[in-house]
């Protein structure tokens, strides 16, 4: 068996502590986190975490079975296959000279990206969509000298029907 | 009617028909003791708050209930942690109440102060830090209610001072917030179709019974699953006392130190019918290797305990109970005559098991241990509530105390806590004051929560302690002996103390006895006696369990007496 990539969401009471039980849960039973991302959802009562774990099937399924036991976690999701939607969004901040700047900017333009900060010698370079988009942009960017890097990670909906 | 923290709290547990609290006190819970002494609620004060915990465990073990502790903050709240990691392990419903610093302080290393709900996250079924008198209540009522839904177990709630002092206008808390994790599933019925079928087929059969049967009420459905069918039954630690000790359909323990015929049955049944377990390693041996012929059913109500140590064919979730209930309903009469001649076939070779390999030991002179939990088990009828503490002590309990009823063997097994047993015994005895309950202990274990014996003798708790004196740590010595040359690395060399003058010195009695022939004798006294008593046994020392199997191999490969 091959350890595969896995997206999860779930929802989850927006409580003190409930972000440490989910990442605790997976420290705690040598589950590995890749990714994971939260904030609330409309209902300010509930909040919505989407992680990226790496793992063997079975083990995935102990994961979402382990995760389903937690008092706080109230509803659980895969997010793998096209029936979902799923965005990362990364700012990438990169070393630029002047005679640089033309061609980077192309760059972020052919990537759909958008310059979120520009100075002398660096641009902060902002570019979201599937993960793969992300890791291409990133990719793409690299040569130039990349100075800082944040990632949100994966989240995502799974779609409505049509 | 305007009510404090305290009150409001004593009367959730009145409401819950808590009878007992085991507890220390201290100045985080100052006032909720305040309260206590004008409450119908009886408590017990106990000398360790570890001990607090195993006596509330050993209490809902018995008595079938949720067992209730209440400790100060900082160091109560820490003393506790391995009692409710034990609970945790075993699926125990406790609720343990930790007093907490007032709010404002929370976070400022205040005097005492500990993050105990942090430090218990990973032990606990869920747990809360109240952080306001109005959400008292309703967490209070959660917390009983998912201690006791679905698979039992422990929950912390950390209540600060000043919650405590507060005052509220008092409204009874309306309905449980709904919880989609504590929905207990129904058995699904085409499942419990597909279970039937393979039972009403199976030519080797045997029924594998945990400790999540006794924790549901399933013994008298699982007992008459097996006579009915004539399935053997065998158990893991946790499950011994779901099925009679002493029917003849009846194995023993299964695993590292089960019986020949439980790890030769499970190695040759075609069908196991797993109930209430887990698959724990001690359990399993090598995993590739169990019940290699096997097509194996599993009923839990944890799907988390499914296909996560052994694959499953078919997997069953919900309560033991109900799914054997049912099963019992769906099942239509014995199987026809061909099949009828390989279940005989099947129950002579498991007697052949039995007979060719039964559990015994060598008599030389020196007083055994065997022995005396035989002469235990004898002269208490099989009557008793045992509880036991860790090592050799706990398996000899377990294979030669043939244990008939639910809730009537109490052990760490899960955690294997030495220091449990004393305590344990002192919640059995609290929970059932007409039984019997006897602690077989280990030199060491005993030592480990010793003060207890002041807490037996303070609440006149006829406990008896029967302590298989090996004068040292044995099951670690057993595998030092059996796996690390001989060399007796910090097993052998320790002092205990004069276990007769130890019980005086509490005001129990102290027997000991030094020959085979005092062993009768000093267990007859100890039991008339009519408080608590220490009897100390002086054994053979190098003494080991069999069967062994050595960790990691399958379990049909033992090391035999
Ligand atoms: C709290 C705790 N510490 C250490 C152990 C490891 N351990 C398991 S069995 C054992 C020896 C127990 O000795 P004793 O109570 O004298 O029992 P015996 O095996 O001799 O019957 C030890 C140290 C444990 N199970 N629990």
């Amino acid at each position: 068996m091959k350890p595969q990539k896995h997206i999860m969401t779930m929802l989850v009471d927006n409580e003190p502590g409930v972000v440490s039980r989910v990442a605790g849960l997976f420290s705690g039973k040598g589950f590995n986190i890749e990714s994971i991302c939260g904030s609330p959802t409309h209902n300010p009562e509930v909040s919505r975490i989407t992680i990226v774990t790496r793992a063997d099937p079975p083990v995935i399924e102990q994961i979402e079975k382990q995760l389903r036991k937690l008092v706080n976690v109230l509803k659980l999701r895969s997010l793998n296959g096209p029936h979902c939607v799923r965005r990362e969004l990364a700012l990438v901040c990169i070393a630029v000279k002047p005679e640089q700047r033309a061609e980077v900017l192309r760059i972020v333009d052919l990537l759909g990206g958008r310059v979120a900060d520009a100075g002398l010698s660096h641009l902060i370079v902002e570019v979201s969509g599937e993960q793969e988009e992300v890791q291409t942009a990133i990719h793409l960017l690299e040569p130039y000298g990349i100075k800082k890097l944040a990632r949100t990670g994966p989240i995502g909906l799974i779609r409505e029907p049509k | 009617m305007e009510l404090t923290g305290a009150q409001i709290l004593l009367r959730i547990l009145e409401e819950e028909s808590v009878d007992t609290l085991f507890g220390y006190p201290g100045g985080a819970v100052i006032d909720i003791y305040d309260e206590l002494a004008r409450s119908p609620i009886r408590h017990i004060l106990v000398r360790h708050e570890q001990a607090a915990v195993h006596a509330a465990d050993g209490y809902a073990r018995a008595r079938g209930r949720v067992g209730v502790c209440l400790v100060t903050s900082g160091p109560g709240a820490t003393n506790t942690v391995t009692g409710i990691a034990s609970a945790y392990a075993d699926s125990i419903p406790l609720v343990v109440l930790t007093g907490q610093v007032p709010t404002h302080l929370i976070g400022n290393d205040a005097f005492q102060e500990v993050d105990i709900v942090g430090i218990t996250r990973p032990c606990t079924k869920h747990n809360y830090l109240v952080s306001s008198i109005e959400q008292l209540a309703p967490i209070l009522k959660e917390a009983f209610h998912l201690a006791r839904s679905g698979r039992p177990g422990p929950v912390l709630v950390d209540i600060p001072k000043n919650v405590q002092s507060a005052r509220i206008r008092f409204r009874p808390p309306g309905a449980l917030r709904s919880r989609p994790y504590a929905t207990t599933p129904e058995p699904h019925a085409g499942q419990l179709r597909a279970v039937a079928r393979l039972i009403g087929s199976a030519r080797r059969p045997l029924i594998f019974a945990g400790g999540g049967v006794i924790r549901s009420g399933a013994s008298e459905a699982l007992t008459q699953l097996a006579r009915r069918f004539r399935i053997p039954v065998t158990a893991s630690l946790m499950g011994l006392g779901a099925f009679p000790g002493d029917d003849p359909l009846f194995l023993g323990m299964l695993g590292m130190h089960g019986t020949y015929a439980a790890n030769m049955s499970t190695g040759a049944c075609d069908l196991l019918l797993a109930v209430g377990v887990r698959f724990d390693d001690r359990v399993t041996g090598k995993t590739d290797a169990f019940a290699a012929q096997a097509t194996i059913v599993h009923i839990d109500i944890d799907p988390t305990s499914i296909r996560k140590n052994v694959p499953v064919r078919v997997p069953l979730v919900g309560d033991c109970r109900e799914s054997l209930e049912r099963l019992n309903g769906l099942l239509a009469d014995p199987p026809g005559e061909e099949l009828e001649s390989s279940r005989r076939q099947w129950l002579a070779q498991i007697e052949e098991w039995k007979a060719q390999r039964p559990l015994c030991y060598r008599s030389d002179g020196t007083i055994k241990p065997q022995q005396v939990v035989e002469e235990l088990y004898e002269l208490t009828r099989g009557e008793a509530i045992i509880t036991t503490e860790v090592g050799q002590n706990q398996m000899w309990a377990a294979q030669f105390y043939r244990v008939r009823r639910p809730g009537h063997f109490i052990t760490s097994g899960g955690l294997g806590t030495m220091g449990f047993g004393l305590p344990a015994a002192i919640g059995a005895q609290i929970a059932c004051p007409e039984k019997t309950v006897v602690d077989i202990a280990g030199d060491g274990s005993i030592q480990m929560n010793i003060q207890e014996m002041a807490t037996a003798v303070q609440y006149r708790l006829p406990v008896k302690i029967v302590i298989l004196n090996n004068g040292c740590l044995g099951m670690v010595r057993q595998w030092q002996e059996l796996f690390y040359g001989g060399r007796y690395s910090a097993t052998c060399d320790n002092t205990a103390p004069d276990f007769v003058k130890l019980a005086e010195a509490y005001g129990a009695l102290g027997l000991r006895a030094e020959r085979p022939e005092e062993v009768r004798p000093v267990l007859e006294r100890g039991l008339a006696h009519v408080g608590p008593a220490i009897l100390d046994f002086r054994v053979t020392p190098e003494e080991c369990v069999y069967p062994m199997v050595p960790a990691g191999a399958p379990i049909t490969e033992m090391l035999l007496v």
